[in-house]
């Protein structure tokens, strides 16, 4: 019975182990290792910039995972993570410190084989808000609106009711996908879709619909034209200590911000 | 000598009971958990407002899942329409017409069947059956009918090897009886031995019914996951298992205990289904 009892508890124990598996901690090295976790639409980014920073300082290691905004917020109040992602600004129950690194603009898009190519915020408003529910409205054929949203606490959600819906609500009969890639896939895929990604990730396969006569890019956003933008934070708690901070800097430093600006963001300055 | 030998004996037997309690503590854990953590806002919101709300808001404070539970069951009786007739024709081909040939080739790839990951349905659905309604019925694509389809294909090998069985304890002697009065084959099965193996059958939609509506990631990529409690079998819907799997990654506070509530309905409903199962299965052995 011993016997059983120790070969549990042994057990046990190097389960626990192998859960605590930090790579500063099991190796006796002297690397540093950050975590990052949150957003799902800054993850791809912050991955870039790791990789990076992780060839100029290679006595570090950075972890980026996902989880979503709220997620990330909630795994730094817990200090489970030193650096959260969000896609949405804090609320004001969420007592962290946080920095801007980037502008991201929310494209609505449509598939290719869609013939309208601009749309008003008012239109968008009303398609979402389940009041236009046929192309023919808008001036196509005769056929139901498939419109796909994101899930509730998703941060593209939560700046897409600030700054398109402005306070109205999304409409029950409205699709849910729970990431940016499963909205692009069903866009690209239904010809009668219309959805909202971040602008880093459209591609050919999808069609960006021009709002109120504003082509969404990099330029229009600079110059304020282009309403739908979000500022990408990393959340932090309390005072960063040496790792973090040189990390961030790195981040808000040129180098960091040409990375950010290449893969169609705007930087943090601009 | 004959002393340590039954020591060990016995020592061996408590690993045994350890072991097979253990898996109903960790049942007992998992209910304490869910229930612990979902409880507590049925009694905020009321149990009322929750089962019966038709609005989830979670993050404004409407923790509504009425129109989930209804898509739900929609979603399982689908799964039924196509799975049931398939299935139990399936099984009575298994067990009344083919050869053994047949029946040590069709097992096998039935088994398999069981063992394919539901994400690959999903995958499958996505790829294949969602665009095919959208293009030749309407509505999105993604849809209750979808839904239905690749349930329904996925509770096949419950059906099947639950009613098998039961097809297959029916005594020898009831064909015989029959065929000596004169029935045909197919007289045979449908009067004696689809109704000798009735509570088996029905046993086996339940449980494949329990199998549907838990079922989860396939659903997720096919359903569409809208809010509303559809109106056509070509709206898109959202079930109590997306309802948690697509919002557990964001949620905080008092929406991520709306979802733990969701799990205790859904808990409490493929209980009763199991409960059900059972009784049905024990009321044949009782007779």
């Amino acid at each position: 019975m011993r016997n059983w009892v120790c070969c549990l508890s042994l057990c046990i124990i190097l389960f626990l182990c192998a859960c605590h598996n930090s790579p500063s901690s099991s190796f006796g090295h002297q690397k540093k290792s950050l975590t990052l976790a949150g957003s799902t639409s800054i993850m791809p980014f912050a991955e870039k910039l790791a990789e990076h920073f992780m060839l100029d300082h290679p006595h570090f290691i950075i972890n980026v995972q996902g989880g979503g905004s709220t997620a990330g917020i909630q795994a730094v109040m817990n200090h489970t993570v030193q650096i959260g992602m969000s896609s949405r600004p804090l609320k004001e129950d969420e007592k962290l410190s946080s920095v801007i690194i980037c502008y991201d603009g929310i494209s609505i898009v449509v598939n290719p084989k869609n013939p309208i190519n601009s749309l008003t915020i008012a239109q968008i408003r009303d398609i979402f808000g389940g009041r236009i529910k046929n192309w023919k409205e808008l001036g196509w054929i005769d056929r139901s609106i498939d419109a796909v949203t994101r899930e509730e606490g998703s941060g593209t959600r939560g700046s897409f009711e600030e700054l398109v819906m402005h306070g109205k609500e999304i409409d029950d009969g409205i699709m849910v996908q729970d990431s940016n890639g499963s909205v692009k896939e069903v866009v690209a895929t239904d010809p009668y879709a219309i959805g909202y990604i971040s602008m880093g990730i459209v591609d050919k396969r999808v069609k960006a619909l021009v709002i109120d006569g504003i082509v969404p890019s990099v330029e229009t956003i600079k110059t304020g034209e282009y309403k739908i933008v979000r500022p990408f934070l990393y959340v932090l708690n309390g005072e960063p200590d040496n790792d973090v901070s040189t990390f961030i800097l790195f981040v808000l430093s040129k180098e960091g911000q040409n990375l950010l600006k290449k893969e169609g963001l705007i930087g943090a300055y601009d | 000598m004959i002393n340590t030998a039954s020591s060990k004996e016995k020592i061996i037997k408590w690993v045994l009971v350890s072991f097979a309690l253990s898996s109903l503590l960790f049942l007992f854990l998992i209910f304490l958990f869910i229930f612990v953590e979902g409880v507590p806002l049925f009694h905020k919101i009321g149990i009322k407002n929750i089962i019966f709300g038709f609005k989830w808001a979670p993050t404004k404070g409407f923790f509504g899942i009425f129109p989930m539970i209804v898509s739900s069951f929609l979603v399982t009786f689908g799964a039924l329409v196509v799975g049931a007739p398939l299935g139990l024709s399936c099984a009575i081909y298994l067990s009344e017409y083919s050869g053994k040939r047949m029946k040590m080739f069709l097992k096998p790839a039935l088994e398999l069947l069981a063992g394919i990951p539901s994400v690959v349905y999903g995958f499958l659905g996505v790829i294949y059956i969602v665009p095919i309604v959208r293009e030749y019925l309407g509505g999105p694509g993604f849809s209750l009918l979808s839904a239905s389809i690749v349930l329904g294909i996925m509770i096949l090998p419950t059906i099947i090897s639950i009613s098998f069985d039961a097809l297959m304890s029916v005594p020898k002697t009831y064909r015989e009886g029959s065929y000596a009065i004169g029935a045909t084959k197919w007289q045979t099965i449908f009067r004696i031995v689809i109704p000798s193996a009735s509570s088996g059958i029905l046993a086996s939609f339940i449980l494949g019914m329990g199998r549907a509506i838990g079922e989860t990631m396939a659903v997720i990529m096919i359903a569409g996951n809208a809010l509303k409690i559809p109106t056509s079998i070509l709206d898109p819907l959202r079930t109590l298992t997306g309802n948690i799997a697509l919002e557990l990654a964001y949620a905080t506070g008092d929406h991520r205990l709306g979802l733990f509530s969701t799990g205790v309905v859904l808990l409490i409903i493929i209980m009763t289904l199991n409960y059900i199962a059972n009784f049905v299965i024990k009321r044949k052995v009782i007779k």
